[in-house]
This record gives structure tokens, sequence and C-alpha cells, in this order.
């Protein structure tokens, strides 16, 4: 009997080839970025916030204050953009699906568990790519001198950057189902971005506040933006080390709640 | 050996609760290959949560739970089957084909992608986005997604809410030619007739219990009595009396008889009785034997509970 039932289960048994895991990873990541991009109400706000603050005050306000104002805020508003994608994209669309049913399935289904987290981390990289890119181009308007390097090293920062908020915003998306999400994601995203000083820099906040600021991983991912385009020279192995521990503390707050609760 | 006896998914006095609410109560249910049973039951039952835990979504507080073999929360357990949940909102922009697609990907050795559409009838669907789909288009395009990756076991949730008769009629079809295949289905559903079209065994559910196993004709047999109703002379307790009765009442002045041999009952009730008037004869059917079996389910608890 046991021969019997080897022999039965040879054809189909659990053995997945290796290439067809790579393949379940690529084709979630595929059609996490297709889902977003083809929606206009989560691409809309992530890319136009921050791109038209950046070009009023960072490019038409900043005029008489020189290149230096507006060098000093492409920093401050790409570590705004690059939260969004983060906490929202994670977030939001966490909170969607286990409200409506569709992580039920996944779960049911044979999916990779990495696949699905691999997916919207992807597509939260990729649109925050997108919106350093498009600071970029518009810091070009105000003359802002950058070197290659510069801008590489700004554009690495957002596309690392945005994955504590993708943790933050992962554990959020567990706590609340559905439509709650967002309402709470921007009680979260918008005094946060504030108190870093991603909106008037730190020195002009009052003290509490800039003594408070080293709590929010907005700060620290804004020291490491301005560091990239030379604006600060303090060491950036601190602020790595809180983000990191940042990231890893919030995914696995939130792996816990989900493997429990779904 | 007989393979069709092998089980694909068994649970054995699984017990599940959700704080003081005791959703499976020692639930035994066996599921052989090839066969498609049907768990039939009313609302809270425990028939989703049943299917939960085959699927690995909960864990049992007691009992085991088996899935091809294995523990259902690990994968390769899970790369045998398809699911179609109650209710699974699809991701609106995507389109039918990306979803299907992405599904497949899931499974080592998935159908082509014209082969699952054509399975389910959604040939025609493939480029529409999910969103602007209907519900029974949705329904439909979830059976695709369940059977796209060549699945030894599938899982029907109510696959037909929402289904016009003639996009219910063609789901059948096609669960009943993956059958043929050599699919097992587990199918939780409300209709009846389904089960009756469908299945080759039915699991009744009421409480978290099983109150009912067997084929569709030992479920129709428990209710191929007849109810037989009149107006007569004769004290229900003579008639109990007869071998062929079941059970007599009376209610209302009217004589009420359960019968598997209505005939012989009415020939001798119209010999002994030169005075019956109204004489009726009814077929139960499968809906009155299930709602007969859950109230007895219910009676016999309340019982229970009064005795303790």
């Amino acid at each position: 009997m046991d021969t019997l039932l080897t022999l039965d289960a040879s054809p189909d048994s659990v053995a997945m080839p290796l290439g067809r895991v790579l393949g379940a990873y690529l084709a979630e990541a595929r059609s996490e970025c297709l889902r977003y991009l083809r929606a206009p109400g989560f691409m809309l706000p992530i890319t136009l916030f921050p791109g038209m603050f950046y070009l009023v005050f960072g490019v038409l306000m900043a005029k008489g204050e020189g290149a230096d104002a507006s060098r000093y805020l492409l920093a401050s508003y790409a570590t705004f953009g690059v939260m969004s994608p983060g906490l929202f994209g994670f977030g939001v669309s966490l909170a969607m699906e286990r409200d409506g049913g569709l992580l039920t399935l996944k779960r049911a289904l044979p999916m990779p568990p990495g696949a699905y987290l691999f997916g919207k981390m992807l597509m939260a990289m990729a649109a925050a790519g997108f919106v350093v890119l498009l600071l970029l181009a518009l810091s070009q308007l105000a003359r802002v001198a950058l070197s290659p390097g510069q801008a590489c090293a700004l554009f690495a920062i957002g596309v690392l950057g945005v994955l504590p908020f993708c943790a933050l915003g992962m554990f959020v998306g567990t706590l609340i189902k559905g439509q709650g999400a967002p309402g709470m994601l921007n009680l979260i995203y918008l005094p946060m971005s504030f108190l870093s000083g991603l909106w008037f820099p730190l020195p002009m906040l009052p003290k509490v506040l800039q003594q408070v600021a080293p709590l929010w991983p907005s700060f620290h991912l804004d020291r490491l933006a301005l560091a990239a385009v030379g604006m600060r020279q303090d060491a950036l192995l601190p602020h790595v080390l809180v983000l990191l521990g940042f990231t890893v503390g919030f995914l696995l707050l939130a792996a816990r709640r989900l493997r429990r609760f779904g | 050996m007989d393979m069709s006896a092998m089980p694909v998914a068994q649970l054995r006095g699984a017990v599940k609760r959700y704080g003081a609410l005791t959703a499976l109560d020692g639930l035994d249910l066996l599921l052989r290959r090839g066969e498609l049973l049907a768990l039939l039951g009313p609302n809270g039952a425990g028939k989703t949560t049943a299917i939960g835990l085959l699927l690995g979504l909960h864990r049992a507080d007691a009992g085991q739970v088996e899935l091809c073999g294995r523990d259902p929360q690990q994968l390769a357990a899970r790369r045998h089957i398809g699911v179609m949940l109650q209710n699974a909102t699809l991701p609106p922009t995507l389109r039918v084909r990306e979803l299907l697609r992405l599904t497949a990907s899931y499974y080592p050795y998935p159908r082509v992608l014209q082969e699952s559409a054509e399975l389910a009838g959604v040939g025609d669907l493939l480029d529409r986005p999910c969103g602007k789909l209907s519900g029974g288009q949705q329904r439909r395009v979830q059976f695709a997604l369940a059977l796209c990756g060549r699945p030894r076991l599938l899982f029907l949730d109510e696959p037909t809410v929402g289904m016009d008769i003639e996009a219910r009629q063609s789901l059948w079809a096609a669960i009943r030619r993956l059958v043929g295949e050599g699919c097992s289905v587990l199918l939780t559903t409300h209709y009846l007739e389904e089960a009756e079209a469908l299945a080759d065994r039915v699991c009744v559910m009421a409480r978290g219990r099983t109150i009912h196993e067997g084929t569709v004709d030992e479920l129709r047999a428990r209710v191929a009595m007849k109810r037989i109703r009149c107006l007569s002379t004769l004290a229900p307790q003579v008639v109990g009396g007869w071998p062929e009765v079941a059970e007599a009442r009376s209610e209302n002045g009217r004589l009420h008889l359960t019968t598997a041999e209505a005939e012989v009952v009415v020939l001798r009730l119209l010999q002994t009785d030169a005075y019956l008037r109204e004489l009726e004869v009814q077929r139960a059917g499968l809906a009155e034997a299930f709602t007969e079996l859950t109230r007895d389910a219910a009676e016999a608890s309340a019982v229970q509970r009064e005795a303790a």
C-alpha cells in the first residue's frame, strides 16, 4: 500500500519546480504593479501632492532664496513623497483585501506567502522611485545643481526608504479593515511629516517638537535624503540603523497579527 | 487496493471555538477520492468553519485536520486544491486574463489559460476588468480560478449564488466533468436541488456536528415517507399501531400519518372507516427532509439541555 501511495503521489506531488516558484513571485509583483498603475485613486495623490508642493514651495516660492532652499526642500519633499506609497500602497490595499475576502482566498490558494508581500513591496518601491524621479525633474526648473552621484543616491534612498513605511502601513492594515484605513493612515502620515520637518525646516518648529523629532522614521529618512543632496555631513549609520530597526519591528508585529487574525 | 476509498481530506473530532461560541463541536468529515460531497445545513451550522479548517485558514482547537494527507497549513498540501469562496472581491482593475494567469502561477502543473476559461465559460470575459463583471460573471471567473491549477480537490462554497439558471446548469455540467476526470469536490450549498443533481454523498450539519451522512438516495429514503391527511373517526393511537404507519397524530381534528407505504395504509383506512373524508396523500421532498432533520437535531439538543 505504501508503494502504491507514493507511486500515485509522484506525478503531481509536492515538488514545484523552482522556476515556477520564482514565476509565482514575479506574477504577483507584476499584477500588483498593474493593479495600482491602473488605479488613478492611488497614483494621482501619491504623485500629485509631493510634486505640487515642491513646485509651489520649492521651485516657485524659493526663487528668491536661491538654489539651496530648493535643494533642501528637494530632500524633504522626496521624503514626504516616498512615505505615501509605502503607507497607502501597503496599508490601504491590505485593509481592503482583508475586508473584501481576497486575502482569505489568496491564503487558501497555494500562493507562496512571501509573494503577496513581495509584490506589494515592489509596487511601493516602483511608485516611490517614480515620485523621486518626478521631483528630480522639477528640481531642474529651480536649477538645483546635482551631480549624477547625488541624484542616484537620492533615488536609491527613495526606493529603499519606502520600506519602513511599508512595514508601518502593513501593521495599520492589519489593525483596521476596509474603508477606515485611509483616514487612519492620513492621521499618521500628515502629522508625522510635519513633525519631522518635511514641510517647514525643523529649526522653525518649537523646541519640544524638535526634540521629539528623532522618534519619527521620516526624520531619519529626511536626514539621509539631505545628506544625499549634499546638505548635511553627519554620520549616516545611526539613521540607517533606526530605519532598519523600525522596519523589522513593524514587520514582525504585522506578521504576528496576520498569522493570528488573518 | 481501492483507490476511491482513500481520503483526500478529512476532519476527525474537529472542535473550533470563537470565544463562547462553539462553531464546530467534534465534527467528523471524510472526503474520498473522486467523489462529490455536499455539505448542507442552515446558516451558522459550521459549514464555512469546517471549510476554513480544511483550507488551513484557521487552526482547530482540538481534533485532526488533514488535506491530501498533510497539514493544510503546508503550502504543499494546498497545491492540490482549487478554491471558490463565498465572497471574495476580485481586484477591480485587473483583467480576467491577468488574474487567471496569476492564479495559475501558484500551481506546479496548471491548465493552459484557454482550457480553464472554456471549462468555466468565461472565454468571452478574458479581457474585461474584474470590476466591470456582473455578480454571476464574477462567480464564473472565481470558478475558473478554482480549477485553473488542475486540482485534485475542489472546494466550492455556495458556487451558484447569484447565477441565472443557464449559468447554473453549465456550471453543474463543468463540475460533473471535473468529477468525471477524478477530481473530488466538497460543495456547500443552500440549494437542495444542487446537491441532488451533483452529489454522491450528502452530509447534513447542524450546530457544528454531522446529523446525517449518506448517499443522496439514503437521504431521500429518509424522506421517502409520504404524508397522509384525512378526517377520520379513527383514533391516532389505533392507526399508530398499524405496522406500516411510522407516526400518527391528530391535529385540529385531522388525522396526520407518516408512512413509507401509502397505498397499503390508504386501503386499510378506507376499509376500516366508512366515513373517511378529505383524503390527501403527499410526498415529502428533500427540502422537507432536510428541514425535519435539522429540526430534529434542534429538538434533541433542547432535550439534552433540559436533561442536563
